[in-house]
C-alpha cells in the first residue's frame, strides 16, 4: 500500500481539503516518518469553538469534525446528515473526518447507542452556529439583510446575486463561538433527514476498496503477535511466565520474542513468520485452578457473598405475591458471551522516542490515549491515537488490548509493528458480556393485573483494564463494583414496561475479582438476560390467567410508547389472540409464536417470534421475527431497519446457540466451532418495523430490540411445547432434557 | 515463485508453506480477501482458484502455481470474461445488488460474500432460497446481515438472467 495520502501532515484547517470524497476509512497510506513526528503538543480541540466542528472549504465542500466512531452501524452517514440538513449542503459536499486525538471533539465514547441520540444534538447545534455566520458574511458580501437569504447546495442566494460558502470563507476559520444558540431549522423543512440516502461507507466496502485497520501499514513494519495462554484464565490472575524457551523458535530466524512482565510478543517482518513463532514459542505458565467450569457457575455466583443493592422498592411485594391468584416463580440463568467480532481486533503503532502513533478500532480514542500513554510512560500530548474501522465490535471487544500490544511491542523494538489478534486471542481473551442468574415472582389477579413483581439478579460487574497492561506493567485490576461502569440490573427493562404498584429489584453484586471471566459492555448489556426472565414470567402469568399474552401485555401496559410497539408488531405478524400452548402439535417437528417486549435505556422494542422445535433432535430453528423499534425521530429508516434486522440476528444467534465455555483454568471456546454463531442457513427471516410518534427525539437504535427479539423467541418455545427453558442459549441438549 | 492473481502473473518472494492470503495482503497488497480466522471457518479470505471458492488462510500459495486466482478485485472482469461482455462493469451484478440492498453494516466479512455469491450464481443462475442458504452457509456474518444479503442474491440472479435472455 504504497501512498503519498499524508493527510496528518497537513495542518487542521488544510485537513482532508478538496473534501466531497468519502473519508472515513481513506487511505492511510505510509505516511513518511517527518509527518509523524509532533512539531508541538497537540492541543485538544476546544468543543466551544465552531472550528472544532467545521469547515469549509474553497470548493465549496466540508468537512465535519466528530468524535464518534464508525463502527459499522452507519452512525457516520446519519451524523453527515444531520449536518448537511442543517448547513444547507448536499451530503456529496460533506465529508467526516477521520476520528483523531489530534483534531476531534470529545464527544465521549461510542457506546450505548449514543450517536445520533446525543451526539446528533450537539453537532447540529454547531452547523446551525456556522451557518448562521456564513449568512452574517453573505448579507455583508451582497448588501442584502440575512432574512432575504436563501441557501441550496452551500451557495447562498439573493435578489442581489449569490455567493458561495466555499467563496465566504475557504479554508480560513470561522473564528466564532458555538454557543449552542443559533436558530435551527424546524423539522417539517427536513429534507435529508428522514430520507433514505444510501450509507457514504456501504459502495466502497462492497468494492473492496475501503481501507479497514487491518489494511494499515507503515514504512518498515513489523507483524506481531501476541503469545498467551489459549484462553483467558480467572480474571486477575493474569498469565505468569514460568519458563520461556527461546530455543523452541530457533527455526525462524528472522522472528524475535519480545517481552515486558508478563507480556509476550514475538515480531517479524513477514506475517507468516510472525504466526508461526507465536505458534511455536514454548511458555510455561501458572495456570491455577481458580475457575468454575462452566457447569458449576450459576451455582457459584448465587451462593457468593454479594454487596447488594435495592434497585427498586415499591409498595409491598411480599403482600401481594401472599394475596393474589396467579403467582410465577422461577430462576433463569444466561451465560458469559463473547463479542466475537468477524475480524479479530489489529492495530498498528510506531512508539519511538518520546512520541507515540497508536492506529487502533478503539470506541474512545481519548481514554485510550490515557491508558497508552501510562503504559508508555509518556505524557499524554505525545501520544496520538487515530481511529480506523474494522469489523464489527458490539461493545468492549478486544480492540483497546490490541493497541496496547502494538504499542508495548514497539517501543520495546523500536519500530512500528502491527498486531493481529488470532482467533483465538480474541475469543479467548475477551470482555465477555457476563453471565447472569435471575430469580423472579410475580403475581396478576385475577382480572390479569399485574400486582407485584420481585426481581433478584446476580452478575459481577465490568473489568476494562486491558490485559495487555495487565501483563506489561503488572498493575492490580480492579472491578467497577460501583457508579459507572457497574452493572445494576435495569430496572426499565425488568417489568418497566406495564404498571404495577408493588415492584421490587434487587442487584446482588458478586466480586469479579474471586474467580470470574473479565467482563465488560456487550451490546445491549444484560437486557437478554433480563428479558429471558422477565417476558416469559409474563407469559406464564398471562398463561395462568388464560389470556393471549398480547392481551395481558395491554392490560399492563399505560405508556403509548409500549403499546405503540406492541401494536405494531403484532399487526405486522398478524397475530390471533389465542392462550400460550393452546395450539400444540404432534408431530416431530412442532411450531410455536411467542411476543415479548423489551429495551435498553431508552427506545422502545417489541418483537413476535414463530419457530419450529424438533422433539426429537432438540433443535430450534426461528423461521420469522418481527421486530418493531421506536427511537423517535429516525434520521436514516434504511440504516436503522439495518439495524433491528442486525441485533434481531444477533439475538437469535445468542439465545439460540452462544455460551462461553470453560474449564477450572481456562476458557475453551476459542474458535467458531468452539462458539458457534448462528449461520447462513440458520437465520430467520426478519420483518423490521419503524415506529415513529411525532415530536419525539432520536433515541438509540444499535441494540434495543434485542432483547426482546431473544425473549419473544423463549416464549415461541412455551408456546409450542407447553415447557419453559429457563436457561439459555436454548441448545439442542437442554430441549431435548427439557422435553424428557 | 511466479502466480497468477486476476490474470496477472506475479512473482512473488514468500516461502512455499505461507498461505495464500498473506502474500495477497502484504506482497500484492490486495485489500479484498482478509483475516478471520486463519482456520477455514469462516470465509473472510475467500477467493476463487479457477472459478471454484477456496480459503486463502489455510491454502499455501504453493499450491496455485498453474492456476488461476480471482480476487474480489478482479471478479468484474472474471465476470466480463465468463459472460463474454464487450467491456468489463465496475461492480459484478452481485455487488451492485449488495449495494442496492444497502446490505453491509461493518462490511468486513462481504468480501466472502460476494466472492461465494458470484460462484453460486456462476453455477447456479436461479438458486432457490434453500439453495442460497445452504452455498451461503459456511461464510459467517457477525453483524447479523444474511437477509439482506439473501434478498440480494435473489435480486442479482434476477439482474443477471434477466439481461442474459
Ligand atoms: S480467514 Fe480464512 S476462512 Fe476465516
Ligand atoms: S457486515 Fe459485519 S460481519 Fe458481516
Amino acid at each position: 500500500m504504497k501512498s503519498s495520502n499524508s493527510t496528518m501532515a497537513f495542518p487542521r484547517r488544510d485537513f482532508l481539503k478538496g473534501g466531497g470524497a468519502l473519508v472515513i476509512g481513506f487511505s492511510l497510506g505510509a505516511v513518511t516518518p517527518a509527518s509523524r513526528a509532533f512539531a508541538q503538543a497537540p492541543a485538544l480541540p476546544d468543543p466551544k469553538l465552531v472550528d472544532s466542528w467545521i469547515a469549509i472549504h474553497r470548493d465549496n465542500t466540508a468537512t465535519a469534525f466528530f468524535g464518534k466512531v464508525e463502527l459499522g452501524q452507519g452512525s457516520t452517514t446519519a451524523l453527515l446528515q444531520i449536518v448537511a440538513e442543517e448547513l444547507d449542503v448536499e451530503l456529496s459536499q460533506l465529508s467526516a473526518a477521520q476520528v483523531d486525538t489530534k483534531h476531534s471533539p470529545n464527544q465521549g465514547a461510542t457506546v450505548s447507542s449514543s450517536s445520533v441520540e446525543r451526539a446528533g444534538p450537539q453537532v447540529r447545534a454547531a452547523a446551525a452556529e456556522a451557518r448562521q455566520e456564513l449568512l452574517r458574511r453573505a448579507a455583508q458580501k451582497l448588501g442584502t439583510p440575512v432574512e432575504s437569504l436563501t441557501v441550496m447546495q452551500g451557495i447562498v442566494h439573493s435578489k442581489e446575486g449569490s455567493v458561495s460558502y466555499g467563496e465566504l470563507l475557504g479554508d480560513q476559520p470561522f473564528n466564532v463561538n458555538f454557543t449552542g444558540t443559533a436558530p435551527q431549522k424546524p423539522a417539517s423543512k427536513y429534507r435529508l433527514i428522514g430520507s433514505r440516502v444510501p450509507r457514504v461507507d456501504i459502495s466502497a466496502k462492497v468494492a473492496g476498496t475501503y481501507d479497514y485497520m487491518q489494511h494499515a501499514t507503515l514504512p518498515g513494519m513489523l507483524h506481531g503477535r501476541v503469545v498467551r495462554p489459549r484462553g483467558q484464565g480467572a480474571y486477575g490472575a493474569g498469565a505468569e511466565v514460568l519458563g520461556l524457551d527461546e530455543t523452541s523458535m530457533k527455526h525462524i530466524p528472522d522472528a524475535r520474542i519480545v517481552r515486558k512482565g508478563d507480556f509476550i510478543g514475538v515480531v517479524a517482518p513477514r506475517q507468516w513468520d510472525a504466526v508461526r513463532a507465536a505458534e511455536a514459542l514454548k511458555v510455561t505458565w501458572r495456570t491455577p485452578t481458580t475457575l468454575s467450569g462452566d457447569a458449576a457457575l450459576h451455582e457459584k455466583m448465587r451462593s457468593s457473598k454479594t454487596t447488594d443493592s435495592v434497585i427498586v422498592e415499591e409498595g409491598d411485594v411480599g403482600k401481594a405475591l401472599s394475596q393474589s391468584a396467579h403467582v410465577v416463580s422461577a430462576s433463569y440463568r444466561g451465560p458469559y458471551q463473547a463479542h466475537a467480532p468477524f475480524g479479530p481486533s489489529c492495530a498498528l503503532a510506531e512508539a519511538a522516542g518520546d512520541s507515540a502513533l497508536v492506529i487502533c478500532s478503539t470506541q474512545d480514542v481519548y481514554a485510550l490515549r490515557e491508558r497508552i500513554a501510562s503504559v508508555l510512560g509518556l505524557p499524554e500530548t505525545r501520544v496520538r491515537v487515530q481511529y480506523v474501522e474494522g469489523a464489527g465490535c458490539f461493545g468492549h471487544s478486544c480492540y483497546d488490548d490490541a493497541a496496547l500490544a502494538a504499542a508495548i511491542m514497539s517501543q520495546l523494538v523500536g519500530k512500528p509493528v502491527r498486531v493481529q489478534f488470532m482467533r483465538w486471542d480474541e475469543l479467548g481473551w475477551d470482555n465477555y458480556g457476563p453471565a447472569h442468574l435471575g430469580e423472579i415472582r410475580a403475581a396478576a389477579d385475577s382480572e390479569g393485573k399485574l400486582v407485584a413483581l420481585e426481581y433478584h439478579g446476580w452478575h459481577h460487574g465490568w473489568m476494562i483494564d486491558e490485559t495487555s497492561e495487565q501483563l506489561a506493567v503488572g498493575k492490580p485490576v480492579k472491578e467497577f463494583a460501583t457508579g459507572a461502569g457497574s452493572l445494576i440490573v435495569n430496572k426499565v427493562n425488568v417489568g418497566g414496561m406495564y404498571v404495577t404498584p408493588n415492584r421490587r429489584l434487587i442487584n446482588h453484586a458478586v466480586s469479579g475479582l474471586e474467580g470470574y471471566l473479565k467482563g465488560a459492555n456487550l451490546r445491549s448489556p444484560l437486557d437478554l438476560s433480563y428479558s429471558f426472565a422477565s417476558e416469559q414470567t409474563m407469559d406464564g402469568l398471562a398463561y395462568l390467567a388464560e389470556l393471549d399474552p398480547v392481551e395481558f401485555r395491554r392490560r399492563n401496559i399505560r405508556d403509548p410508547r409500549w403499546l405503540g410497539v406492541l401494536d405494531a408488531v403484532v399487526e405486522a405478524a398478524k397475530w390471533t389472540p389465542r392462550r400460550a400452548a393452546s395450539a400444540r402439535g404432534q408431530g416431530a417437528v412442532i411450531t410455536g409464536r411467542g411476543v415479548a417486549l423489551g429495551t435498553h435505556r431508552v427506545s422502545f422494542g417489541a418483537a413476535v417470534a414463530e419457530i419450529e422445535v424438533n422433539r426429537k433432535t432438540g433443535l430450534i430453528v426461528a423461521k420469522h421475527i418481527y421486530a418493531a423499534l421506536d427511537c423517535g425521530l429516525v434520521v436514516n429508516p434504511g440504516a436503522v431497519e439495518s439495524q433491528i434486522i442486525g441485533m434481531t440476528t444477533q439475538a437469535t444467534s445468542r439465545v439460540l446457540k452462544e455460551e462461553v465455555r470453560f474449564s477450572a483454568t481456562n476458557v475453551t471456546s476459542l474458535d467458531w466451532g468452539s462458539y458457534p454463531v448462528l449461520r447462513f442457513a440458520e437465520h430467520p427471516n426478519i420483518t423490521p418495523i419503524l415506529v415513529q410518534p411525532p415530536n419525539t427525539p432520536s433515541s438509540g437504535a444499535g441494540e434495543e430490540a434485542l432483547a426482546a427479539a431473544g425473549a419473544a423467541i423463549a416464549n415461541a418455545f412455551f408456546d409450542a411445547t407447553g415447557v419453559r427453558l429457563k436457561q439459555y442459549p436454548m441448545t439442542p441438549d437442554r430441549v431435548r432434557a427439557a422435553l424428557a | 515463485m511466479k502466480i497468477n492473481v486476476n490474470n496477472e502473473v506475479r512473482e512473488v518472494s514468500a516461502s512455499p508453506d505461507t498461505p495464500l492470503l498473506y502474500v495477497l495482503s502484504d506482497e500484492l497488497h490486495i485489500k479484498g480477501p482478509r483475516f478471520g480466522c486463519g482456520l477455514a471457518q469462516c470465509g473472510s479470505c475467500s477467493v476463487l482458484l479457477d472459478g471454484e471458492e477456496i480459503r486463502s488462510c489455510i491454502t499455501p500459495v504453493s499450491a496455485v502455481t498453474g492456476h488461476s486466482v480471482t480476487t474480489l478485485e478482479g471478479l468484474p472482469a472474471f465476470y466480463a470474461a465468463e459472460k463474454k461482455l464487450p467491456t468489463v462493469p465496475a461492480l459484478h451484478p452481485v455487488q451492485q445488488a449488495f449495494i442496492d440492498e444497502q446490505a453491509p453494516q461493518c462490511g468486513y466479512c462481504y468480501n466472502g460474500m460476494v466472492i461465494k455469491a458470484a460462484e453460486l450464481l456462476s453455477h447456479t443462475p436461479q438458486p432457490s432460497e434453500a439453495e442460497i442458504r445452504s452455498a451461503m452457509n459456511g461464510h459467517l456474518c457477525r453483524c447479523g446481515t444474511y437477509p439482506r444479503i439473501l434478498k440480494a442474491i435473489e435480486g442479482a440472479s434476477r439482474a443477471m438472467t434477466g439481461a442474459l435472455k
